[in-house]
């Protein structure tokens, strides 16, 4: 309706019209005009690039010189390389266990902070914080607290009596493997923790207070109150963190690099490795390449996410 | 009038005074369920802010000397590794490197992305549902499988090792955001009033500017913060494209130029860690209000 009297608007203008002025005033040209800057930028610098990607992966370029089309031999050669399978398997790994753990301490810290509590807002803005300070920044503190010889962990422990000689945080494959997963927690929760509870605030007290009238438990509450009204937003928000989790790069470079022995690459660092210090583009395009489908399947999983939210407001 | 038409966006998803049944508390119960595990939890992620600072602040002696002195407090705190970060190094050329690449961006992408969310949500030319999920699945490809072809992009446009580069690359993060953010903003802003408007013999640029643009400011705010701290806190990018030691951005920088054998390097790299994170905290303890309905907007919508 509003739509049509826009348009009736617009029609009171003289009729004729040069080319000119239709190109500045018709809907779609308009439409295309105001459109144009986010697109431009947009397809030069996302669009583009992500199609060369695919193109270089099947190619031998190297920095300086340009490359031939090689097939499939990029992929071939990374199909026998155990470095590559070990950050894929790790890459996995610590995106399912971060994402995991993230997830409930963010959930449990959501509905922490849902209750009512005095500084309320001022609770809220000191969660976000380790989510506002630059990653890398973050995790050279880490980096400074998991050192070898002058960790404050060890330190404690050692004081503490429980361990009798410092612990190699980040010399060990699988210490190392630990603390860059922890440090991701670390770093992932005030993310989770905050939207969640963005989506805890629209859910209506008096939906508890009919349950508990009706007899309903706390985890009765929890599970068939706040789970279900909250699906579709921790739907999104996974999605989003799991994307995040698992093209993560900063924290990994900052921290270890990948060492020690290569244990904790995850493919993006790899793909840094191999593309811009080895100079092989085409076999780091094509370690960036794999990482697509998994990226799609967790699109996938947001797009349903999606469908089944606008089903929900359709019921409302 | 303005502010009852876009406060429901801008804060009312945050009311902070639901009591709810939380009076059938008793005290001891509250302590036990609320308070111990959110003090604990609250440690453990202020923890790490708490040895920056430390770090940075302690004597060279202090801080390897870990049996006389109790490393979890300092005796007299020195301002020496600070003073040598601002005045001996590079490092106040790479903080403006970062907040000029930062602003630029920001300003770039907001431009961009006000004349994107606008022409999407109310001109609806053909195809706008299209184009608008299209910029969804935009925010969704993350910079990690694009920094190999867009070094080559960026070499063959001849910006590499420019601050420009990153100016021009940034806004592919921040313009799905911002745009879709921005979306959800415009939508509140009720039909009627361009209506009025259109009868008054104002252009779409002059609805845009005079009435559209007045009423989303805090949208506009809002996208405008996080976008600069998502352009501060850029690593992948940065460390790509620019290898010259006086175009880097501080976090690059930090990695690289502050990290050598020297055993005393953590006083210097703690400070760096906690000068390059100063400028973000104090911008966000700003407008909380507004990062916080970005971050949650940006999901929700």
């Amino acid at each position: 309706m509003s739509q049509a009297a826009l348009v009736s608007g617009r029609q009171i203008v003289p009729a004729r019209r040069t080319n000119l002025q239709r190109l500045i005033s018709h809907r779609d040209w308009q439409g295309f005009w105001f459109m144009l800057p986010a697109v431009a930028i947009l397809i030069l610098f996302l669009a583009y690039p992500l199609g060369l990607g695919v193109w270089l992966s099947f190619t031998d370029t190297k920095i300086g010189r340009a490359g031939q089309f090689v097939g499939l031999d990029n992929y071939d050669w990374l199909s026998d390389d155990t470095t590559f399978w070990m950050a894929t398997f790790f890459t996995v790994g610590y995106t399912v266990f971060a994402s995991a753990i993230k997830f409930a301490i963010g959930l449990y810290l959501a509905l922490l902070l849902n209750k009512n509590l005095p500084f309320k807002a001022l609770l809220r803005s000191i969660v976000l914080i380790p989510f506002v300070v630059p990653t890398v920044l973050s995790a050279i503190a880490f980096w400074w607290i998991f050192d070898a010889q002058f960790s404050i962990i060890s330190w404690s422990l050692r004081h503490l009596g429980l361990i009798d000689h410092n612990i190699n945080f980040l010399g060990d494959s699988w210490n190392a493997r630990m603390c860059v997963i922890f440090a991701n927690i670390w770093r992932g929760v005030p993310f989770i923790a905050i939207t969640l509870l963005a989506g805890l605030q629209t859910v209506s007290p008096s939906l508890y207070e009919a349950a508990t009238i009706d007899g309903a438990s706390r985890w009765q509450n929890f599970r068939f109150i706040t789970y279900p009204l909250l699906t579709p937003i921790i739907a999104v928000v996974m999605t989003f963190s799991v994307l995040f989790t698992f093209t993560d790069f900063q924290l990994i470079w900052a921290m270890t690099r990948g060492g020690p022995v290569n244990a904790t690459h995850l493919m993006a660092t790899l793909s840094y490795q191999r593309a811009i210090l080895g100079g092989n583009l085409g076999e780091g395009a094509a370690i960036s390449t794999a990482m697509v489908p998994f990226l799609l399947a967790a699109i996938m999983v947001s797009w349903f996410g999606l469908q089944r939210r606008k089903w929900q407001q359709g019921s409302e | 009038m303005t502010d009852t038409i876009v406060q429901p966006t801008a804060g009312g998803i945050l009311h902070d005074s639901t009591e709810g049944m939380s009076y059938l508390d008793t005290l001891p119960k509250r302590i036990v369920t609320t308070w111990i595990p959110l003090g604990l939890i609250l440690i453990v992620l202020l923890f790490p802010f708490y040895w920056m600072v430390l770090t940075a602040i302690k004597p060279d002696d202090q801080l390897i000397d870990m049996e006389h002195f109790n490393p979890f407090f300092v005796i007299g705190p020195t301002f020496k590794h600070i003073y040598k970060l601002l005045f001996q190094t590079n490092y106040p050329r790479w903080l403006w490197n970062t907040t000029y690449v930062s602003v630029l961006a920001t300003a770039i992408s907001l431009i961009a992305s006000v004349l994107a969310a606008y022409a999407i949500v109310r001109l609806r030319y053909r195809g706008a549902q299209w184009v608008g999920g299209a910029i969804f699945l935009a925010y969704l490809v993350p910079p990690s499988i694009l920094f190999i072809p867009l070094a080559t992009v960026v070499q063959s446009y001849g910006l590499f090792d420019s601050p420009m580069a990153l100016v021009l690359v940034y806004p592919t993060i921040l313009i799905p955001f911002s745009t879709w953010l921005l979306m959800g903003y415009f939508k509140t802003i009720p039909y009627e009033l361009e209506e009025c408007a259109l009868i008054d013999g104002a252009s779409r640029w002059q609805i845009l500017t005079k009435i559209v643009l007045p009423l989303a400011v805090p949208g506009l705010i809002s996208a405008g913060i996080f976008s600069l701290t998502l352009c501060w806190n850029e690593f992948i990018y940065a460390l790509t494209f620019i290898s010259s030691v006086q175009n880097k951005t501080a976090p690059v920088a930090i990695v690289n130029e502050f990290v050598d054998g020297d055993i005393y390097r953590w006083g210097s790299l703690m400070a760096g860690a906690l000068v390059g994170s100063l400028p973000l905290v104090i911008l966000y303890s700003f407008f909380v209000e507004y990062y916080v309905s970005a971050l949650t907007g940006a999901v929700k919508e």
